[in-house]
């Protein structure tokens, strides 16, 4: 039996059925969120801590400041340099990191929250997930006992989670980074928090994500691949948790696989010529920069005959679903306001942009 | 049937928490056709936590409300995600629903098993039919109820609670998601049981054997 992804067949000691259990360098399953938490904190002393008390809170040393609204952000873990690596000055002021693809429970969120409340209000973004939702607004809730206000904008740029006309009920995956990136940087220009929430609204409408998915990613704790296809199978639009997409097709070459998100997202956002835009290509793990570079390749081909604008890119890990293989092709529509936000400078632990100012 | 004490209860959350240990790869094999594969993580997770926590209480200080409110905030705190406000809000309903009572009688019980079905019901916002846990609680709920209406025992309500939560499990086999991250498939969750629907039932189960 071949499976697609790192792994190993086994034999099963209690049931003699051969089944696959995939390569990790992890020490013990259960404890793997922590000992990545360690790991960040051990490497970026500058940009982050944990709250003492609370290890699921990580915020940025410097940003949060008097008068300053503040951005929580936060999700599962599994989709690293998301969301924590989005945390530091001029992006987001603390993220509350859950277990693996799991939303984090409202006590580290409600943490976050007070740490980087300085009276101006707190403004929630997350991927619009069942369980993030219901966490995150029992924080709110609790957050209102104490007269913290706090505004909540969920991201929903999954163009192939839901039909245009049900936008509010798309997922949110990478283009998160892009809007975020908005928010954090009209936060960090001292904007109140309707303005903030505003901002922060407006990009998540101007944000179109679609991805492709080759082969599963397995959970830390059952090292099982959490989907299945064949070795010559692709999965149109999957979610970065391998929730199913819109179409299981033959794998293509990289610019017909390219044209096919390109296109989703083209007919969605409805974008004009003479249109600038951000793009950010985006490996869900394992696929690496070669094929990236080649997808971004054909994107500046295709935009380019359709007389759109890039005016900034990004080629990497931003958003991915621990070792799935696999990319996603965010286009984020750009007026003047979203231009200078998208171009402010930020400094975080796993992303910076523009001139640093402190 | 005697009185329901501290210690049974603290024995339940035990029990659950060691069906959900056992359960955990069917659980996150079914979650993996339909989701993402991390429901049995979640539910051994939070039932383990609450166990453990539950049985840090001291019998003779503690009331059935304490148990239920302390295995809700362990739950919350352990798993975050879905199952966790929807099995937390749960737990504090049961809680409120016998607020007071040092021990709780057979009816209690069957207050505290109606308040909690209503709980999931109430965090979700889901109904009958859009393949979620509700389609185990919601009919599960109902048939104790009717039981109940009948004169029935604490233990033939219950029984009649899993027959029912039973035939909603199977039922979400041929039912569309249209809540939770599955809803996302569409037509392509057909033919798969709901994961949430099978760990209720195992709830259920376990409740059932708590009080023969």
């Amino acid at each position: 039996m071949r499976q697609e992804g790192v792994a190993i067949a086994f034999q099963d000691a209690a049931t003699g059925r051969i089944g696959v259990k995939t390569k990790k360098l992890i020490n013990d399953g259960g404890a793997a969120v922590d000992e990545m938490l360690e790991g960040i904190l051990a490497a970026h002393p500058d940009h982050l801590y944990a709250i003492d008390g609370s290890p699921r809170s990580i915020v940025a040393k410097h940003g949060p400041r008097d008068g300053k609204v503040g951005l929580v952000i936060g999700g599962g873990s599994g989709h690293e340099p998301s969301f924590l690596g989005f945390v530091g000055k001029g992006l987001a002021d603390a993220a509350a990191v859950g277990n693996v693809f799991a939303s984090p429970p409202p006590d580290p969120i409600i943490e976050c929250a007070k740490a980087v409340d300085s009276g101006a209000g707190v403004l929630f973004m997350y991927g619009n997930y069942a369980g993030d939702v219901m966490n995150f607004d029992m924080a709110a809730e609790m957050l209102a006992m104490d007269d913290i206000e706090v505004r909540t904008v969920v991201t929903t740029d999954d163009v192939a989670s839901a039909p245009r006309d049900t936008r509010e009920t798309r997922r949110g995956v990478a283009g998160n980074v892009f809007v975020f990136k908005a928010a954090g940087a009209a936060c960090d220009l001292m904007h109140p928090l309707d303005e903030v929430e505003r901002i922060a609204r407006k990009a998540n409408d101007h944000t179109f994500t679609m991805g492709v998915a080759l082969s599963p990613c397995s959970l830390p704790q059952t090292l099982r691949p959490n989907f299945e296809i064949g070795d010559d199978e692709m999965e149109v639009g999957m979610g970065i948790h391998g929730e199913p997409g819109v179409a299981r097709e033959t794998l293509r070459p990289a610019d017909a696989v390219t044209d096919e998100l390109l296109d989703a997202i083209l007919a969605d956002a409805q974008m004009t010529p003479g249109t600038r835009v951000a793009v950010l290509v985006n490996s869900l793990g394992s696929t690496p920069l070669m094929e990236l570079y080649i997808i971004m390749r054909r994107v500046k081909a295709r935009l380019d005959a359709a007389d759109i604008v890039i005016h900034t890119s990004l080629v990497g890990n931003y958003c991915t679903s621990l070792e799935m293989a696999g990319a996603s092709v965010t286009l984020m529509r750009l007026d003047d306001e979203l231009q200078t936000l998208i171009d402010h400078p930020c400094d975080c632990a796993m992303f910076r942009s523009g001139k640093i100012a402190r | 049937m005697s009185w329901i004490a501290v210690e049974d209860l603290q024995r339940l959350f035990q029990d659950i928490a060691a069906v959900m240990t056992s359960e955990r790869d069917n659980l996150c094999q079914l979650d993996g056709v339909i989701g993402d594969a991390d429901h049995g993580i979640a539910m051994e997770l939070g039932f383990t936590a609450a166990a453990k926590a539950v049985g840090g209480l001291d019998p003779t200080a503690a009331d059935p409300t304490a148990v239920f409110n302390t295995a809700a905030k362990a739950f919350l705190n352990a798993v975050g995600a879905s199952s966790g406000p929807l099995y937390a809000t749960a737990f504090m309903r049961a809680g409120a629903a016998v607020k007071g009572k040092a021990s709780l009688s057979e009816s209690d019980m069957l207050d505290a098993f109606s308040a909690l079905a209503k709980g999931i019901q109430d965090r979700g916002k889901a109904e009958v039919g859009e393949k979620t846990m509700v389609d185990a609680w919601a009919p599960a709920a109902a048939a104790c109820e009717h039981a109940r209406a009948q004169g029935g025992t604490l233990h033939e309500c219950l029984l009649e609670a899993l027959k029912a939560a039973e035939t909603g499990r199977d039922a979400t086999r041929n039912m569309v998601a249209s809540k939770g991250r599955s809803a996302r498939l569409g037509e392509r969750s057909l033919g798969h049981v709901d994961p949430g629907a099978a760990s209720a039932v195992l709830i259920i189960e376990s409740i059932r054997g708590s009080f023969p």
